[in-house]
């Protein structure tokens, strides 16, 4: 056994056991964080935050909650909302934060597009967070069921039909699996079976999974540290000393904590301003009146469309036949794991010094709202053909990136 | 020991070790992939016997099977026939599960134009399901059946169900 001193403070005591000072410096005192840097490198605590509330929310929404397909419906829209004492609040802030947790997600991804903040030493972060956008719409899309209404039903009807896979004629019908949707449903159709399934995915093994994958990002970023706003390569060893010498203005870091959670701090309450008047003023934004009709397998919506976070793939998936749309759509969620590769060039600078990679990541960004947009209108006329040629853009885009970075001069 | 008993054993025990801890995991891999397998009261629940003779021409009546809608639409004397068509009591029938073969939504009908619209992803059928617009890549299903009298039976597979399929018509 290991030879333990009579500790003289609750500190030491735990330090003795625990090693919480070290934890303190390796996560926080002495964890550093370069100065230059703005307001779109606190999102992650952000999304941190969203994703505590949405767990508390969720919480007391799961003690009401009857995962019984003739019972759902009524248990969230008569008893959570109507009888529970501030159910109310609970359902409302679930619903904002699920759909802001979105927002909040494309910002962050699309600021580390801009930096470049995937390369040189930081591939690791870039992946597992394309894992967890994974995960929150798996997440998204099995707590979009729960409620069982006919936006519910619809939405579980057509993108578990996804699994089923290319049409018969394709490749000789080796990639078409009636069986593998029924399997997946536990039924010919989405009923109790579903719901089940989907309920435990919800509130259990999906949250498991993204608590996992969420120690595992802040994992990859330690060594490499954040990148900062010119895609400086930060010697943080003599930064670091410096801070620790009392040279704080030359230095070019801070310390995690508490010097730069107080900023995450500051912008935390800008953002939750925001949440909390979508919350109280603003609800309807996360609830769409069409899921306010009870599952009814005999009825499909005039319109059927995802949530908005997700129009851009469905929009996507679209303009084409079953099985050209099918390769569009793994395309569309699979492209984006593979951006660190496909950027071939070494620099890390800001889109805005990489010449042709900025008008690439422009047009990336305004492609993705065209078809955030398309995906949401009815697929008819002239939408149609906007929507055709967005999602020609997209893997056009995507095609040229390699190239376009092979081109580009190193800095 | 000498070393090479010593790699010996380690090997030897991690073949065990790996050989049983696998075992383990595919007997709890079937197990699980048993437990979403659909129920076998759900399976047992696939039959419904349907009259077809209340049905008008040119309306579409909407029944279920297997949670499903079932299109059943008598033609008028002025709809195309087809070779996809039931004949039931000398009339023509359009029969079919009412979900859209590109995702499953329920396509509607419009008696005026005599087809169907998918609004989900704007496919289009004609009146006996053949599709007139992509994205569906197939006809409308025809669930299988078998005529008896008047009455149609969803779930089994009549000799006119199986004309259909050799012919290769029921999708």
């Amino acid at each position: 056994m290991a030879h333990f001193k009579k500790a003289n403070s609750l500190n030491e005591w735990m330090d003795q056991r625990l090693g919480v000072n070290t934890l303190k410096k390796v996560m926080q005192s002495e964890y550093w964080i370069p100065k230059d840097i703005n307001f779109l490198w606190a999102m992650g605590m952000v999304l941190a935050a969203t994703f505590g509330i949405l767990v508390v929310s969720g919480i007391f929404l799961l003690m009401y909650y009857i995962p019984d397909t003739k019972l759902a419906f009524d248990s969230v829209n008569y008893i959570t909302m109507t009888e529970v004492g501030y159910g109310w609040l609970w359902r409302h802030v679930h619903g904002i934060g699920a759909s802001l947790v979105f927002l909040i997600i494309y910002i962050h991804m699309f600021t580390g597009i801009y930096y470049g903040s995937y390369k040189r030493g930081r591939e690791l972060i870039w992946l597992s967070g394309m894992l967890l956008f994974v995960l929150f719409s798996a997440e998204a899309f099995s707590g979009y069921m729960l409620p069982w209404g006919q936006m519910s039903y619809w939405a579980g009807m057509v993108i578990t039909n996804l699994f089923e896979g290319f049409s018969p004629d394709f490749a000789g019908g080796a990639l078409n699996s009636p069986a593998l949707v029924e399997w997946i449903r536990g039924d010919y159709v989405p009923d109790q079976a579903f719901l089940g399934r989907f309920f435990m995915l919800h509130v259990f093994l999906m949250p498991l999974m993204i608590i996992g994958v969420i120690v595992l990002h802040f994992g990859t970023l330690r060594l490499p540290h954040v990148n900062n706003q010119e895609g400086a390569d930060i010697d943080f060893d003599e930064a670091a000393a410096l801070w620790k010498a009392g040279n704080k203005k030359e230095s070019k870091v801070i310390p995690f904590s508490p010097v730069f959670l107080s900023k995450d701090v500051f912008v935390l309450g800008v953002y939750f301003i925001l949440f909390f008047y979508l919350v109280f003023y603003n609800f309807s934004f996360a609830m769409d009146p069409v899921n306010f009709d009870p599952a009814d397998g005999l009825k499909t919506p005039a319109h059927i469309y995802p949530e908005w976070y997700f129009l851009w793939s469905y929009e996507i998936l679209r303009p084409f036949s079953k099985d050209l749309g099918l390769l569009a759509f793994i395309f569309a969620q699979g492209i984006f794991f593979a951006l660190p590769f496909l950027d071939r060039s070494p620099n890390v600078a800001p889109a805005g010094r990489r010449g042709l990679f900025n008008i690439w990541f422009w047009i990336l960004l305004i492609d993705c709202i065209i078809l955030t947009f398309m995906g949401k209108l009815p697929p008819e006329g002239i939408w149609n053909v906007i929507g055709f040629w967005a999602a020609i853009t997209f893997f056009a885009l995507w095609i040229a990136l390699p190239i376009i970075t092979m081109l580009e001069k190193k800095k | 020991m000498s070393d090479k008993s010593s790699e010996r054993r380690q090997f030897i025990t991690g073949l065990g070790l790996a050989g049983f801890t696998g075992l383990g995991a595919i007997g709890a891999l079937y197990a699980a992939k048993r437990s979403w397998d659909p129920l076998p009261s759900v399976k047992s629940a696939g039959f419904t016997t349907i009259d077809v003779s209340p049905a008008k021409e040119n309306q579409l009546v909407v029944e279920k099977w297997r949670g499903k809608p079932i299109f059943i639409l008598k033609k008028s004397a002025e709809m195309k026939k087809d070779k996809r068509d039931l004949v039931i009591g000398g009339a023509n029938y359009h029969i079919s599960i009412g979900l859209c073969t590109h995702l499953g939504c329920i396509p509607s009908y419009r008696p005026d134009s005599h087809d169907f619209l998918c609004a989900c992803h704007g496919g289009e059928f004609d009146a006996s399901g053949n599709v007139t617009k992509s994205p569906p890549p197939s006809p409308l299903v025809i669930p299988p059946f078998k005529i008896d009298g008047t009455k149609l039976v969803l779930g089994e597979e009549g000799p006119e169900y199986k004309k259909l399929k050799d012919a290769g018509l029921t999708a």
